[in-house]
C-alpha cells in the first residue's frame, strides 16, 4: 500500500476510495456512536429520562401556550387534543434541533482527534447524526404510549415512517457537514446557530397546522423537509390525513441537494481542519 | 537495496501567525474600526487556510524545502530546537495536515503517536478506550479482541482495566495508551517524546518494543530533546532548524553538532565597549561568564549536571560613594525562579567590580537557565537591572542505569540516603 500526500486545492469530490476507506473505519464510528451514548447521560441522577423529559416539557409548555392561552386548537380543525398535536412533531423535531446541533459543534468539540491522528473526519459529524437516534426511539416510544392512552390508533401510513427518518437524518447530515466544516474556521456559527434553530423550529409545523398554508404552497413549502417530516409523522401515527407525497418528495431533492453540496464542501476543506482551529 | 519507506520531497508548510491589533487614539478611529472589524476578521479568519501573499510578515514558513528518504528497518532521530519544524513534519507524514507545496510517499501503514492515549475518554473504563484508542488508530474490533490480552499485559493495568481512566495515575494512563500503539504492527511508526513519561522500568520495555520493532524490519521516526534515547535507539538522524533540514547523517556526529549549537552566545558574554552593555548611567554590565570549575572559561563548552559550576560578573560603577549590594536571581527558561542570592551591603567606588560564585556539582537540575542581576542601593532603591545577564544549559550526564525520561524537580541533589535492613522478620 503506498500513500501518496499532496498538497490539494479546489473541489474535492467524494471517490469510491473516500468510500471504502469509510468503510474501514466503520468500528470507529461503531465506537464513537456507543462512546456518545454511554457518556452522555453519566454522572446524571435521571440518565435516559432526560431524554423523554425535552419533548415532554416542550410539548406541555407548548399545550398551555398555544393549546390554552392562543388556542391553537381551533385552528387544526380536528378532534385530535393538542398535546398529541404536538408532541407527534415535537419527537422528529428534537431529534432533528438535537443531531444538528451537535453534529455543527462536533469537529470544534473533538479537536483532540483530528488534530493528533489521521482518519476519516467525516467519522466525527456522522457521529451524532446517529447517536441521536436513541433518544429518538426512546421519545417515540413515549410517543406511542401517549397514542395508546388517548385511544388513537395509527393507520397503515405507518410503514413510511423509516422513510420520514431517513429524510430528516440525510437533512440533519446535510446541513451538519456545511455548519461543521464552516464552524471549525468561523466560530460566528456557533453563535448563529442559537437563533437558527428556532427559526427552523417556527418554520415548521411543529406548534401551527399544515392547513395555515394554502393547499397550491404546499409543494413549495415541502421543500423544507423538516415540513414533509412533520406531516408525515402525523399522517401516519395520528392518520387523520393521508400521506403528503408531493411535500415528502421535494424534501427529498433538497435533502439530496444538502447531501451532496455537503460532502463536496466538507472534503474539499477537511485538509485545512487541523491548521484553522 | 531495500525499498524505501518513505520519501520526502522539498516539503513546504506555511502557517498563518496572529498579527497585532492597531492601536486607535480616538473614539472616532474606534468606531470606523468597530464597523470595518468583520470585514477585516473575515479576511483574517480566510487567512488561515488561504495564503495568496506569501511574502506577508504573518505568514510562517514551519517547513521550507525539506527533501530525505527513510528505508525499510530504519529507526531516524530527529532532532532540533522546539518550533524547528519537528512536530510540524510528524504532522505532515501523519496525514493530520496537508503540506502547503512538495510531497510524501510513504508504502506501509503508519502509525503516528503524537500525543499518546488520543481518544482516551476519562469516564469510560480501561477496556473500553482500548477499544476506543485501537479504532482511532485504524484497527478494526477483531483485531483489538486478538490482541486485547497481550495489549493489557504489556500496561500491567490488569487489575484496573473495568475502571474509568480517571481514576487512572497519568503513568497508568500512559502505559495503557503505549501499548495499545505498540500492538499496532504498522509497517511505520512516528513516536514524538513519548518517553517523557513513564516510570523506568516501563520505558525500558517501551525502548525494547521500539527495537523489536525495528528488528522487525519495520521503520520507526523517533521525535525525542532526550539525546540518551535518540543516542540508544537511532542509527541515522537529522537535525531541524527554523523549518530547514540542516544536517543528515549518523546519530553522534548529527546529536554532538546539535548540543554544540545549543550553546552559541549564551554563557560567555564580555562588551569591549561600555555603550554596547546591558545597564544604565550607574551601571554597566563589562563580562558574565559560567564555565566549569574544572576547565577554563571558553565559549561553546558543554555544562552538565555533575560539574560543579562558576559565575563571574564584572561591573563598571559611575556613581561615586553608592552603598549597594547586588542581588542574583537564577530563572529557568519557562521563568520560574529557582533562587535568589544576595551580597552584603558595602560601599562601592567609581571604577570596575567583579562578582563570583559557584554553584556546586549535582545540584541544578538539566535545564536551560538564565540570571537576572539587581543593583540594590541603601538596600532598597533599585538602581539597575539587568534581565537575563548571562544564560546557559545544564545537560543530563550520562547516566548509570538504563533509564532516559526526564528527571523532574526543580533542582537534582545528590543526596547521601542510607538504606538498610532494621530487622528480620
Amino acid at each position: 500500500m503506498i500513500t501518496k500526500i499532496n498538497p490539494r486545492k479546489g473541489w474535492h469530490f467524494f471517490t469510491v476510495e473516500d468510500f471504502k476507506e469509510l468503510l474501514q473505519y466503520k468500528d470507529l464510528l461503531y465506537m464513537l456512536v456507543g462512546r456518545e451514548i454511554s457518556v452522555l447521560y453519566k454522572q446524571t441522577v435521571f440518565g435516559f429520562a432526560w431524554a423523554i423529559f425535552r419533548p415532554l416539557v416542550q410539548m406541555v409548555i407548548f399545550t398551555f401556550i398555544f393549546g390554552k392561552l392562543v388556542n391553537m386548537q381551533s385552528m387544526i380543525g380536528t378532534d385530535v387534543p393538542y398535546a398529541v398535536f404536538s408532541f407527534t412533531a415535537l419527537v422528529p423535531w428534537t431529534y432533528f434541533a438535537v443531531a444538528l446541533n451537535s453534529s455543527t459543534g462536533s469537529l470544534i468539540g473533538n479537536q483532540q482527534f483530528f488534530t493528533k491522528v489521521y482518519f476519516p473526519r467525516m467519522i466525527i459529524p456522522i457521529t451524532p447524526i446517529i447517536s441521536k437516534l436513541l433518544d429518538f426511539a426512546i421519545a417515540f416510544f413515549i410517543l406511542l404510549v401517549m397514542l395508546f392512552a388517548y385511544g388513537i390508533v395509527p393507520n397503515y401510513q405507518i410503514v413510511f415512517l423509516p422513510l420520514l427518518v431517513l429524510l430528516m437524518m440525510m437533512t440533519a447530515l446535510g446541513m451538519s457537514l456545511w455548519l461543521s466544516a464552516l464552524a471549525i474556521q468561523y466560530r460566528d456559527v456557533s453563535q448563529f446557530m442559537q437563533f437558527f434553530a428556532q427559526l427552523l423550529m417556527y418554520a415548521a409545523p411543529v406548534i401551527w397546522p399544515i392547513t395555515l398554508v394554502p393547499q397550491g404552497y404546499r409543494f413549495v413549502y415541502g421543500f423544507y423537509p423538516m415540513a414533509g417530516v412533520i406531516e408525515g409523522f402525523r399522517a401516519s401515527l395520528i392518520g387523520q390525513s393521508a400521506m403528503p407525497w408531493d411535500m415528502i418528495g421535494a424534501g427529498f431533492i433538497t435533502a439530496t441537494i444538502l447531501m451532496i453540496t455537503g460532502v463536496l464542501y466538507f472534503r474539499s476543506r477537511e485538509n485545512v481542519f487541523a491548521d484553522v482551529v | 537495496m531495500s525499498e524505501t519507506y518513505i520519501k520526502v520531497d522539498h516539503l513546504s508548510k506555511l502557517y498563518r501567525l496572529g498579527v497585532a491589533e492597531a492601536m486607535h487614539d480616538s473614539l472616532g478611529a474606534a468606531i470606523g474600526a468597530a464597523l470595518k472589524a468583520p470585514f477585516k476578521n473575515f479576511r483574517k479568519l480566510q487567512g488561515l487556510s488561504d495564503f495568496k501573499d506569501k511574502d506577508d510578515e504573518s505568514v510562517l514558513w514551519a517547513l521550507r524545502d525539506v527533501s530525505f528518504e527513510v528505508r525499510e528497518g530504519e529507526v531516524l532521530g530527529v532532532v532540533g530546537k522546539n518550533g524547528a519544524g519537528k512536530s510540524t513534519l510528524l504532522k505532515l507524514l501523519s496525514r493530520i495536515s496537508l503540506p502547503s507545496s512538495g510531497s510524501i510517499e510513504i508504502s506501509g501503514r503508519v502509525v503516528s503517536l503524537l500525543e499518546v492515549g488520543t481518544g482516551f475518554h476519562k469516564e469510560l473504563s480501561g477496556r473500553e478506550n482500548i477499544y476506543m484508542n485501537g479504532t482511532i488508530l485504524g484497527m478494526t474490533r477483531k483485531e483489538i479482541d486478538r490482541k486485547f490480552d497481550e495489549i493489557v499485559a504489556f500496561s500491567g493495568v490488569e487489575r484496573f482495566i473495568d475502571t474509568p481512566v480517571k481514576r487512572y495515575s497519568s503513568g497508568m494512563q500512559v502505559r495503557l495508551a503505549f501499548s495499545v500503539a505498540a500492538h499496532l504492527e504498522p509497517e511505520i511508526m512516528i513516536i514524538d517524546e513519548v518517553l517523557a513519561v513513564g516510570d523506568a522500568d516501563f520505558q525500558k520495555r517501551c525502548l525494547g518494543k521500539m527495537k523489536d520493532v525495528s528488528q522487525q524490519g519495520r521503520t520507526v521516526l523517533f521525535v525525542s530533546h532526550n539525546m540518551q534515547a535518540v543516542q540508544s535507539l537511532c542509527t541515522r538522524c537529522i537535525m531541524m532548524e527554523n523549518g530547514r533540514l540542516v544536517m543528515d547523517g549518523g546519530t553522534d556526529e548529527v546529536i554532538n553538532y546539535y548540543l554544540s549549537k545549543q550553546m552559541t552566545g549564551g554563557s560567555m558574554r564580555v562588551y569591549e565597549t561600555p555603550t554596547d552593555a546591558p545597564g544604565n548611567q550607574q551601571i554597566r554590565l563589562q563580562r558574565a561568564i559560567v564555565y566549569k570549575n574544572s576547565s577554563t572559561p571558553s565559549d561553546g563548552q558543554l555544562l552538565y549536571v555533575n560539574d560543579e559550576l562558576v559565575f563571574e560578573f564584572a561591573f563598571w560603577n559611575y556613581s561615586p560613594g553608592v552603598h549597594a549590594n547586588l542581588s542574583l536571581v537564577l530563572n529557568t527558561v519557562k521563568g520560574e525562579v529557582i533562587f535568589n542570592v544576595v551580597t552584603d551591603d558595602k560601599p562601592i567606588g567609581e571604577g570596575l567590580h567583579v562578582a563570583r560564585f559557584q554553584i556546586p556539582a549535582n545540584l541544578l537540575n538539566d535545564n536551560v537557565y538564565s540570571i537576572d542581576l539587581y543593583f540594590i542601593k541603601n538596600l532598597k532603591e533599585t538602581i539597575c537591572l539587568i534581565e537575563n545577564a548571562v544564560s546557559f544549559e545544564v545537560h543530563d550526564a550520562p547516566r548509570e542505569k538504563a533509564w532516559y525520561g526526564k528527571w523532574i524537580g526543580a533542582i537534582r541533589p545528590k543526596l547521601h540516603i542510607t538504606f538498610e535492613q532494621e530487622s528480620r522478620l
